[in-house]
Parts: C-alpha cells; structure tokens; sequence
C-alpha cells in the first residue's frame, strides 16, 4: 500500500522547485545577458588601430587605446611582483608554522576581513600613502592599491593549497636530514604548484578589472605608457570616463575596452580553474 | 631524537621570521588604513562633529558637508540588493544539490561563479546602456501600473536611480552568497536527509526543516559576505545610481552611495575640507564593512568548528 502524500505539501514542494528552476535560469541569463552586450557593442570598436594607436579627440576618426592596454598590463605585473612573494610566504607561515597559534589566527583573520574590504577604500589608502606625499598622482599607487588586494587572495589559497599536501610527505622529507625551508619550497611547494597557481591567476583576474582603486591613484592619461611614476594609462578609468563622456564615438571605444577587459578577466578566471581540474586527474 | 645540525635549524629559524613578518602584513594593513583614515578625516570631525552622520547638505560651495545622502543610499541599495538576491542564491544553491543532476549541476555552478568574476565596472557599463534603458522601457512602467499608489515607486521612469543600483548590486552578490549556501547544503550529512526523506517528507520539507537550521550560521554567514560586498560596491553603482545628494520616498529617483560619491568627486576635490569629509565618509564605509565582515567571520568560523568537533 502506497500512502499519498497530501496535494497541499506536494503542491508547495513542486512551487519551491519551480522557483529554484527560474532562480538558475534567471542566473544564466544575466550572464549571458551581460557577456552577448559586452560582445555585440564591443566588437565594433576592435580593429588594429584599438590595440595600436594612441586615443584620440571625440570626432577625430581611428585611434585606439594601445597606451591604457600598455599601463593596465604593467600595473598588475608590478601589483603581482609586489603581493606574490608576501602572499606566498605569509600562506606558509599560516599553513607550517602558525597554523593555530594566536598570531596565525589574528593574520588569517584580518586577511579575511581585507578580503572582503571595498576596493574603493584601499584606492583612498594608497592616495592617502603615496599620491598625497608626493603630490601627484602615479601608478605606483595604482599598483600599490592593487597588491594590497591581491596579498590576502594570495595569502588564503596557498594556506589552503599547503594545507592539502599530506604530512608524510613533509615527514619522508625532513627524515633524510632536509631542513625546513627546503622541504617547503622544493617538496611542498611542488606538490601544491597546480592550487598555488590557480591562487595566483584568480588574485590577477580579480585585479585586473579593478576601476575603483585606481581612480585617484593611477588617475588615467592620453599620453603613451613610460613609467609608473606619473599619471598611468589604464583601461579600466578609460572606460569610466569615456562611458560618462557625451561623444559617441568614445562611448563606442569604451565597449571596445570593456570587451578586452571581459575577455582577459575570463580567460583567467577559466584559466585557474581549468589548473586545478588538471591537477585533480 | 638527535639534534638538528646547527646550521639547518639556523637557515630555518630565519626562514620561519621572515615568513611571519609577511604573515603580519595583513593585520597591519587593516590597522593602517582605519589610521589613516581617522587621520585624515579629523579636520571634518572637528568641524562637523556629529552632524556630519545626519546631514544632508553636501555643498563644496559653502564647504557645507553632510554625509546623510550618501550613507542612506547605501543602505537603500544594499537592503534592495538583499532582498532580491537572497532568495534567488538560496534557490539556485537548493538546485544546484538537490535537484540537478550532477553534469548540470557543474555547469550552472560554474557560470553562476562567473558572474562574480565580470568586473564592476561591466556591470556598470551594461547596467547604463543596456540594463536602466530596460528598466525605463518595461520594468518601471509596469510596476507603475501595478504598485504606482505606494510612493516608492513614483516618479518619471528614467531607468537609473536607487531600484536598477539594487537590482544590478543582487546580481553582484548573488554568486557569492550562492557558492557559500551551496558548500553549506553540501555538507549536511546525507544520513540526516535521508532520514528525512525516508519519512516521507518532501524536497522544501527536508531543506527547510533540516537542511537549513542545520547551517543556519553558515547561511547567516553567507548573508553576511554578500552584504558586505554590496555596502562598497562602487563602478556598478556610480553608473547607474544617478549620482544626486539627495534622499528621496521613491526608488526611481536618482540617489548615490558612499562609494558613488567617493568614486565621483574624490578627484575634483582640492578643498581641504573637502577632501577630508570624503574621507570621513571612507571612514563611514570602512566601519560599516568591517563590522559586517567581522560577523560574518564569527558565523562562518562557527559553522567550521560545530562540523570538524559535531561529526
């Protein structure tokens, strides 16, 4: 004998159901939204002179925003040199050599909290730290602002990723007489390369589309790429301004931006995960 | 046990100091940046005192600086944010583990995690071009029509404002609360469901009646992180919220946030005080975060220790 289960509960079961159906739809949707919208109106804008020329005045034809794609590349390489070497090295004292102890737990703590920090407000400390000393605004601070992000993202997975590898593996190490250090940088760290990696490319996709730290750090400029010590090109205040801007034809170039930006955050985004997918067969 | 050669343990003594000196890098950071913070907004403190919170007169004319428009729009924008993505991330985390079949559920999983992985400022640009002009053409004009007679919802439908701010922000935040929910749902042990189940209870009847109150601090947790991601949102905000100091009954009408006005005027300002009452508003910002960040800590670490001790 089958007991039925009353039409009112099943009913209400089969609502729930329903709706977390469309809620992941919905999701899907928005993405697909966002990405067609960001493919459509950006293709438009990329030709050669997008990725080779200089910007030029709103109704003057060509141009291109080679020197913000310039300044956006050395930005998060000198934010990445920056916070790796800290992330890595303050992971495996969290993961070796802290672990539970107050002072591993106070660092694990408020690297959590950084994490979770508007990036609006680590762009005003690095204003507040180098723009304001030195008077003027310059990539350094943009890049400084960036590893400030990038240091606890870093932090976090190599903690996490040390913390998989398996102790006897650190044990057969240390017992043939290796020091510490050697076993963590040689045997620890290449059983872990794949999660380092991916902690590292997940760090550099979220930065590279960071607009709001650089907004009075590295400010934005028409002029080509030569230093981090001034006002640096950048794709991502490009878009901003010309977005805000009234000239169509700067708007356009800003989709065009917003596409390479799209694209690069992605790839690396995919990138990482596809490190630790490899990893795990 | 023989001892360590003295020149091993020496290399690693220093190894092991200078691996903790990085490790305190974090905590540093977060005391430096509240310093600097209240250092530089000190000279609005003193001018403003109190009144700074409850203000909201913002005239770099008269040097007259309120923040009250600013702190209500985040709020606003944020409970919107909350209110829309919460039940959506809990639904979709519900099918991602029990509805859908695995392959499925890897899939929807992953591009549900892309979504937080679009820059802000993609979300601005599709949120001023594509997504408010939607809002102006369909969304507003019906909710018009149907809800017109509360004051929220009046007023010319321009497409930006409060209400497209709060709805681009849910979708911000929805793959962050989502991912947590689903790790959270994930690790009910399957005898407890099953159990469940096993009494005839339905698919709602076993999330809501053990699945949830099971991880009940590790949603709160969850809430909490996307709470906190939509209070200093800034790029997606500043190019749909409208950008007004001005604090207005409907959600149609344009508003802005700390992080908008932060994002807007931070350049432009050369007046000393000016400066620093946008600081003071950094400040704002910086407290509310780290107080939601801290409690959404506090629930997560619970939830951690409740499992490794309770299983």
């Amino acid at each position: 004998m089958k007991p039925r289960p009353p039409t009112g509960r099943r009913a209400v079961d089969l609502m729930v159901r329903g709706w977390s159906v469309v809620s992941a739809l919905l999701g899907i949707a928005v993405l697909i939204w966002i990405l067609s919208g960001v493919i459509v109106r950006g293709v438009g804008a990329l030709n050669l002179s997008f990725f080779a020329q200089l910007p030029t005045p709103p109704g003057m034809p060509g141009g291109g925003l080679a020197n913000a794609i310039l300044g956006t590349l050395a930005m998060t390489v000198a934010a990445t040199l920056m916070s790796v070497p800290i992330g890595l090295l303050s992971g495996i004292y969290l993961a070796e050599f802290g672990q539970d102890s107050r002072v591993a737990d106070n660092s694990r703590f408020s690297a959590n909290v950084l994490m979770g920090m508007p990036s609006i407000i680590i762009g005003v400390f690095a204003y507040t730290l180098v723009v304001l000393p030195l008077g003027h605004f310059s990539g350094y601070a943009g890049a400084l602002a960036l590893a400030i992000l990038m240091i606890p993202v870093v932090t976090r997975t190599t903690e996490d990723m040390l913390r998989l590898v398996p102790n006897t593996l650190r044990e057969s190490a240390l017992a043939l007489g290796a020091p510490r250090w050697k076993v963590t940088l040689t045997v620890v760290f290449r059983a872990a390369k794949g999660g380092l990696i991916t902690g590292i490319l997940l760090a550099v996709a979220r930065v590279s589309g960071e607009t709001a730290p650089l907004l009075f750090t590295a400010l934005n400029s028409p002029y080509w790429f030569k230093s981090l010590s001034g006002p640096t090109p950048n794709l991502t205040v490009t878009i901003f301004n010309y977005a805000m801007s009234p000239y169509e034809d700067w708007q356009r170039m800003a989709w065009g931006a917003s596409l390479v930006i799209t694209a690069g955050v992605l790839a690396f985004t995919l990138l990482a995960r596809l490190v630790v997918r490899e990893r795990k067969l | 046990m023989t001892k360590a050669n003295p020149a091993t343990s020496k290399g690693d003594s220093y190894f092991k100091w200078l691996t903790a000196i990085c490790s305190l890098i974090t905590p540093l950071l977060m005391a430096g940046i509240f310093l600097e913070l209240v250092a530089h907004s000190l000279p609005s403190i003193k001018k403003f005192g109190v009144g700074f919170l409850i203000s909201q007169n913002w005239n770099p004319v008269t040097e007259q600086f309120g923040g009250a428009s600013s702190i209500y729009g985040t709020i606003v924008s944020t409970l919107i944010a909350m209110v829309i993505a919460v039940p959506l991330a809990i639904a979709i985390a519900l099918f991602l583990v029990e509805l859908a079949r695995p392959g499925v559920s890897k899939v929807v999983s992953t591009m549900i995690e892309l979504l937080a992985a679009i820059p802000s400022i993609i979300y601005g640009m599709w949120g001023m071009f594509v997504f408010g002009p939607f809002m102006a053409k369909h969304v507003q004009p019906l909710l018009q029509g149907v809800l017109g007679f509360l004051p929220l919802f009046q007023g010319p439908p321009m497409g930006l404002g409060m209400l497209t701010a709060g709805i681009i922000l849910a979708f911000m935040i929805l793959p962050f609360i989502c991912a947590i929910t689903r790790d959270v749902f994930q690790l009910v042990p399957h005898v407890v469901k099953e159990s469940a189940y096993g009494m005839g209870a339905t698919t709602w009847e076993v999330t809501r009646k053990v699945t949830i109150p099971y991880g009940l601090v590790g949603i709160i947790g969850a809430l909490f992180l996307g709470l906190g991601r939509a209070l200093g949102e800034t790029m997606a905000v500043t190019f749909v919220i409208g950008n007004a100091h001005n604090i207005a009954a409907s959600l149609f009408a344009p508003g802005n946030s700390i992080a908008s006005t932060l994002a807007n005027e931070f350049t432009e300002a050369t007046d000393p005080v000016y400066i620093s009452s946008l600081m003071e508003l950094g400040l704002v910002l910086f407290i509310i975060t780290y107080l939601v960040q801290v409690g959404a800590q506090f629930m997560l670490r619970k939830l951690y220790k409740s499992w490794s001790v309770g299983l």
